[in-house]
């Protein structure tokens, strides 16, 4: 009986049952309701994988991978209980960055073993290398800008694209060695591998630093795709069926994400990618026939005009999450709705830093999911809106994307938050957005600015409807 | 089985596989966008099971050790991913 559980048939069959829990599990993603349900499925096929794993008769040591096991189980546990949920994009960076490093690992163990490698699977130990190192070192450099340890701002060396290009030249003439051994480099097997994971490490970082803290959904979603292509690759390496099934459903979905965030902003991936955008030099190539002036507001003006409308729609940004606004957002709706007022949110799929972003904080916040809307819902409604809430949100609501042909992000579909009666931007200052992109919205006719930190801002406007 | 025959095999459940993940995440409403992507990450912690044979399978004592951190930091994004993915979908709740 033990034989069975031990034996590659058994093995076999239970990997297939574990890709259907996976595809099970990302099905029930496609509703709030289930999703949490379809994460636990998800989890279970993980467990149930690495168990029939653990059961193999060609495991013959348990003590490094049992220690190593509960090392990554302490480290996973606690950095996801205490990450902050504004904090969130750099979290996943970071996991993305070490399932990239884990395949590439495999890689290196399985070629490093003295058991001959086909072919085939010499293609795929180089193949995982590849991804799996420009994966790592990506979401490391992805990571760092999110959590501000390195500079947002777009790193462009001179000769960029030959640098690259070079690289890249250089690291499939690795591969090519590694794959068929000719001794033309003079230099042994292992020499190779180390060389060809240092190219891929600092193609990773090359291909990353190029990128402006704007485009990070993009860069994020498209690393994703990688570090499941990576595990893809891992399959054909130990020639496994669930690695291959899993890794392949992971990188649709980033491709799927990063397709949405690319349409989103109106760019093509290979803009987003080599464009450079989000530098101080777009700001310069704005037309400058902005006319109009900055009308502030104060707080107390602000409630006379809450308190008498009808409608109100909120338009969340980056800023909210960096002022953890979400909590006082979210109460303030609630005023407003006792006040009989219809609230809802508008979400731009590339507001915050990750795809989402946004939803989540207003779910942590308690906002109910069915209020939460995209641009297309809303646009058609906007003159019937009297106030627009803009809380620290700017390059989607630029009515540039649609008046201004000269505008970097002009074809980008936005917020039309002009076109309501009024609109309050709440912001700390005059300063551009991420993007560096000038914003007419603040000059127009119905546009009041409400200056300040977004949360003490929001606390004001709640503590005069309590009063 | 023949090694040519595998491949064939495995190409095909790779190719079938990227089409119905696309199927599959093109249903995903994008107020979920977030919790996809970390549980979509969690899920390439599969590389997990790779690590395992080569940390606790034959080899040389450095293929063992490669495997061994394969091991940690696939464990990593497993247990971290599925985790927090758990914590953001706890909070979407409909009044």
């Amino acid at each position: 009986m033990i034989a069975f559980f031990q034996s590659p048939i058994f093995a076999n069959l239970a990997y297939i049952f574990a890709s259907i829990l996976f595809i099970f599990g990302l099905k029930m993603l496609s509703s709030p309701e289930t999703a949490q349900r379809g994460n636990l499925v998800s989890a279970s096929g993980m467990l149930i994988a690495i168990l029939v794993t653990l059961a193999q008769n060609e495991i013959i040591a348990y003590e490094y991978l049992l220690a190593a096991l509960v090392a990554g189980l302490i480290v996973g546990v606690l950095a996801s209980s205490l990450v902050k949920m504004t904090s969130m994009p750099e979290l996943v960076a970071l996991f993305n960055g070490f399932g990239g490093i884990a395949s590439l690992l495999v890689g290196v163990a399985e070629y490093i073993n003295p058991s001959s490698s086909t072919f085939i699977q010499l293609i795929a130990i180089s193949f995982t290398v590849l991804i799996g190192g420009i994966t790592f070192s990506g979401s490391l450099i992805a990571f760092g800008k999110l959590s501000e340890i390195i500079s947002g701002k777009p790193l462009i060396l001179f000769g960029q694209k030959i640098v690259l290009s070079s690289l890249l030249v250089f690291a499939l003439i690795l591969v090519l060695e590694l794959i068929f051994s000719t001794g033309l480099l003079n230099l042994s097997n292992q020499s190779v591998l180390f060389i060809l994971i240092v190219t891929t490490l600092l193609l990773g970082v090359l291909l990353t630093a190029p990128i402006g803290g704007a485009d990070m959904p993009v860069v994020i979603a498209l690393l994703n795709s990688y570090s499941g292509l990576a595990a893809s690759s891992a399959g054909f390496v130990i020639n496994n069926n669930v690695l291959i099934v899993a890794g392949a459903l992971v990188g649709a979905s980033g491709l799927i994400l990063t397709n949405i965030m690319c349409k989103a902003m109106n760019r093509s991936l290979s803009n987003v990618l080599f464009g450079g955008f989000g530098g101080t030099s777009s700001s310069s190539s704005s037309t400058g026939e902005i006319q109009g002036e900055v009308k502030p507001i104060t707080a107390e003006d602000a409630y006379l005009i809450l308190e008498a409308a009808n409608s109100v729609l909120v338009i969340p940004g980056y800023g909210m999450a960096v002022s953890q606004a979400q909590h006082v957002v979210r109460e303030l709706g609630e005023l407003l709705e006792d006040n009989g007022c219809e609230v809802k949110y508008a979400i731009h799929p590339v507001a915050g830093r990750m795809p989402g972003h946004m939803n989540v904080l207003l779910a942590e916040a308690n906002v109910s999911y069915d209020v939460l809307a995209e641009p297309d819902d809303v646009n058609p409604l906007m003159e019937t809106i009297d106030v627009c809430i803009v809380i620290g949100a700017n390059d989607v609501v630029n009515p540039d994307a649609r008046e201004n042909e000269g505008s970097p992000i002009y074809g980008m579909p936005v917020i039309e938050v002009d076109r309501a009666k009024t609109v309050f931007i709440l912001k700390r200052s005059m300063a551009a957005g991420f993007a560096g992109i000038d914003n007419p919205l603040f000059l127009k006719e119905n546009s009041r600015m409400l200056f300040g930190d977004a949360k003490e801002s929001i606390s004001t406007l709640v503590s005069e409807f309590k009063s | 089985m023949e090694s040519q025959a595998l491949l064939v095999l495995l190409v095909f459940v790779l190719v079938l596989s990227i089409f119905l993940g696309f199927e599959l995440i093109n249903k995903v409403p994008s107020t979920l966008h977030t919790p996809l992507m970390s549980g979509a990450n969690a899920i390439s912690g599969i590389t997990i099971v790779g690590a395992l044979l080569a940390s606790g399978g034959e080899g040389t004592f450095s293929s063992v050790l490669v495997g061994t951190f394969a091991v940690f930091f696939a464990s990593i994004n497993v247990v971290g991913g599925y985790l927090v993915t758990n914590r953001m979908l706890k909070m979407f709740k409909k009044k």
